[in-house]
């Protein structure tokens, strides 16, 4: 009996990390794929390791097309952005602040285009800007991506308001700063933290959106629709590239600013 | 802006007929008050008395339902909070987690455009004895701490009239008592107008020049501590600013100086010049330090009162003074304070005792205490839970 607990244990022990050595592998083979393939010497086709180049690197814009898409990706995810980081935050300070008609249902409201399958979003807009006689193409992907990322905004904003002691505001206006003295000084640096990471989402939920793109694109190539149009003949190699790129991006972003905040509770920890 | 001056001294602050009803309630009812320049003035009352209300009305954070507000013969009653020449120490201090100690004080002084703001707040944090710590953020402080940089971040401003919204709730018992003193010091150094809002009898009384109890929305007695605590005009100022044995009865005879009340078939004797009312049924009461305890029967004389016999019913001891219950038949609980003079109590549970005090001490009420107990009686959740099952049964039945 003893035995055949501590046989099954063992298994166990075993099997465990080659369970979570698998799941690892699984998750993270598209992406060394797509770093290791972007220096494949290839010609036509990036499927078959031909040898290793530093080219795809340093003449990115080579390849028809794919510098032209990230720069529309890029150029719709900062509008996008802007406009649903304005708006959004301005909404979730009235939505978390003020008692007005409508407010509970407005709050649900925001909640629909989250929930909503993005096919569906996409093909309603798609039909709602032919309806409108609006010419599909950046503007109507901008306008797009600003509607689907304001919700995100929105919720992600709120509960940093939700947060915010009502008597700093107050305190401020006690103290003879103007409604705009308040918010630019007081409201608005302690919402920092909640807004940019609601810009940060809203970006990266622009950046790689396709579906709703699709159905609104019109001519216009944004870097996911460049990508799919091109797996048909072969993805080029600068499109791994950029993709490799955006990704390490990111991820300098993630651990600098773990870094920075893990040295400043360091010194705040010291100052106490 | 609100224009670069500071004020020189307090100003004074009026209070004409205000109201303030929120939806479903109504938080202050037809109050007038007025408060003199350079005095330190407490709104004392139990919470949702209205006096939190009463403050932010001051601030211009709440606007009145109707009434008018001045501070120093101006009226502000429509202007903006930033624009009103007060400043508040908030309950929760409020102060900017994202700014230094230092910036947090010199706040008020940028918005209004004062020159050398960072020297005006240094001085500031000196005066709270806080200015070694001005680089820090306020979260890297002491509650005590936090609390004077609070005050430090208002009276930089010099503003006529300084608002403290129970600023010492938060502090353990120690820590309130040393804030008290230093408070009350920086009043007297600065000159300014403090409007103190508490809970706290012994705070109110110990800091303010003139304390006023609030309750319901509406000043019950206002007035200087040892006069409010010497003569209560109403029950709820004889009960709610320390302790009182309150007796009622008709008034049955009434000499040149005093009248006779009949309690429970004694006679009460009470001065007329500290009675607010001479004829008809009369509520009285006396502290509970001012009485005698007896352990037999004291002698009839002229100028003295006496009850008894009663039973000693409770004896608590608490260092300087004991605390004595007694029942007396038809007239009920009377407290006593006696000064522990001598070693152990002087009366024992359970042994017979009588009470007298100089008609001197007593005081006559306009009202009658309240018919219902001022708290009710706790039920614990057993009798709760089982009272609901009941009730729902019930339901159930008749359905």
């Amino acid at each position: 009996m003893r035995t055949f607990s501590f046989g099954k244990l063992s298994l166990g022990t075993a099997l465990l990390p080659i369970y979570s050595a698998l799941a690892l592998v699984f998750l993270l083979v598209p992406i060394v794929y797509t770093f290791v393939f972007s220096f494949n010497d290839s010609v036509k086709s990036n499927i078959v390791w031909v040898g290793f180049t530093l080219d795809n690197w340093t003449n990115v814009c080579n390849a028809q097309g794919v510098c032209g898409a990230f720069f529309t990706s890029m150029l719709v995810g900062v509008v996008a952005t802007v406009i649903a980081t304005v708006l959004g935050t301005l909404m979730a300070i009235a939505l978390a602040r003020y008692r007005f008609r409508a407010r509970s249902a407005i709050s649900l409201l925001l909640f629909l285009p989250m929930a909503t399958p993005e096919v569906v979003l996409g093909a309603g807009l798609a039909a709602q800007f032919l309806s409108a006689g609006v010419p599909k193409g950046l503007l109507t992907i901008i306008i797009a991506h600003a509607l689907f990322c304001l919700s995100f905004v929105v919720v992600t904003v709120k509960a940093r308001v939700a947060s915010l002691d009502p008597a700093l505001e107050e305190a401020g206006r006690d103290l003879y700063g103007s409604p705009l003295q308040v918010f630019w000084k007081i409201t608005f640096p302690l919402l920092l933290p909640g807004i940019t990471a609601a810009a940060l989402l809203s970006f990266a939920l622009s950046f790689d959106d396709f579906i709703i793109t699709r159905f609104n694109n019109g001519g216009v190539e944004t870097f996911p629709i460049f990508v799919y149009t091109a797996a048909a003949r072969g993805v080029p190699a600068e499109a791994n590239v950029i993709a490799s790129a955006v990704f390490i991006l990111a991820l300098v972003i993630v651990v600098v600013s773990q870094l920075t905040s893990a040295a400043r509770r360091k010194r705040l920890a010291k100052q106490a | 802006m609100a224009g670069g001056a500071f004020a020189e001294a307090g100003a004074d602050l009026e209070l004409i007929g205000i109201s303030k009803r929120f939806p479903g309630f109504t938080a202050i009812e037809e109050l007038d008050l007025r408060i003199p320049a350079g005095s330190f003035f407490a709104l004392l009352g139990p919470s949702g008395c209205g006096k939190t209300t009463t403050l932010r009305l001051v601030a211009g954070l709440e606007e009145p339902t109707t009434g008018r507000i001045l501070i120093g013969g101006k009226d502000v009653t429509n202007v903006k909070s930033f624009k009103r020449p007060v400043n508040t120490v908030f309950q929760s201090y409020a102060l900017f987690p994202h700014m230094t100690v230092l910036e947090n004080v010199a706040f008020g002084l940028r918005r209004r455009n004062i020159a050398d703001p960072v020297g005006k707040a240094h001085e500031a944090l000196r005066l709270v004895e806080l200015d070694h710590l001005a680089a820090r953020r306020p979260l890297q402080l002491s509650g005590g701490q936090q609390q004077r940089v609070a005050l430090a971040r208002a009276i930089v401003n010099r503003p006529a009239l300084l608002l403290l919204d129970e600023p010492l709730g938060a502090l353990d018992l120690k820590l309130r008592r040393q804030m008290q003193l230093e408070l009350k010091s920086i009043q007297n150094e600065v000159g300014l107008t403090f409007l103190h809002v508490t809970h706290d009898q012994e705070e109110a009384m110990t800091m303010a020049d003139t304390v006023a109890v609030m309750n319901r929305g509406q000043i019950e007695q206002m007035g200087a501590p040892e006069e409010l605590y010497e003569l209560p005009k109403t029950s709820f100022v004889a009960n709610f600013l320390g302790q009182s044995n309150l007796f009622t009865g008709p008034v049955t005879s009434s000499t040149g100086s005093s009248i006779v009340v009949d309690v429970a078939g004694v006679k009460v004797e009470v001065p007329k010049d500290r009675a607010q009312r001479h004829a008809g049924e009369v509520t009285v009461g006396v502290r509970p330090e001012k009485l005698m305890l007896h352990t037999s029967a004291p002698k009839q004389s002229a100028g003295s009162n006496s009850l008894g016999p009663g039973r000693v019913t409770d004896v608590s001891f608490s260092g300087v003074s004991t605390q004595y219950q007694i029942a007396i038949p038809g007239i009920g609980l009377v407290t006593v304070f006696a000064q522990n003079m001598v070693f152990g109590p002087v009366v024992n549970l359970g042994s017979a005792a009588w009470v007298s005090w100089s008609v001197e001490h007593g005081f006559g009420l306009l009202d009658e205490p309240e018919r219902a107990p001022r708290f009710a009686a706790d039920t614990d959740t057993a009798t709760i839970a089982m009272q609901t099952r009941h009730e729902l049964l019930a339901e159930i039945e008749e359905a």
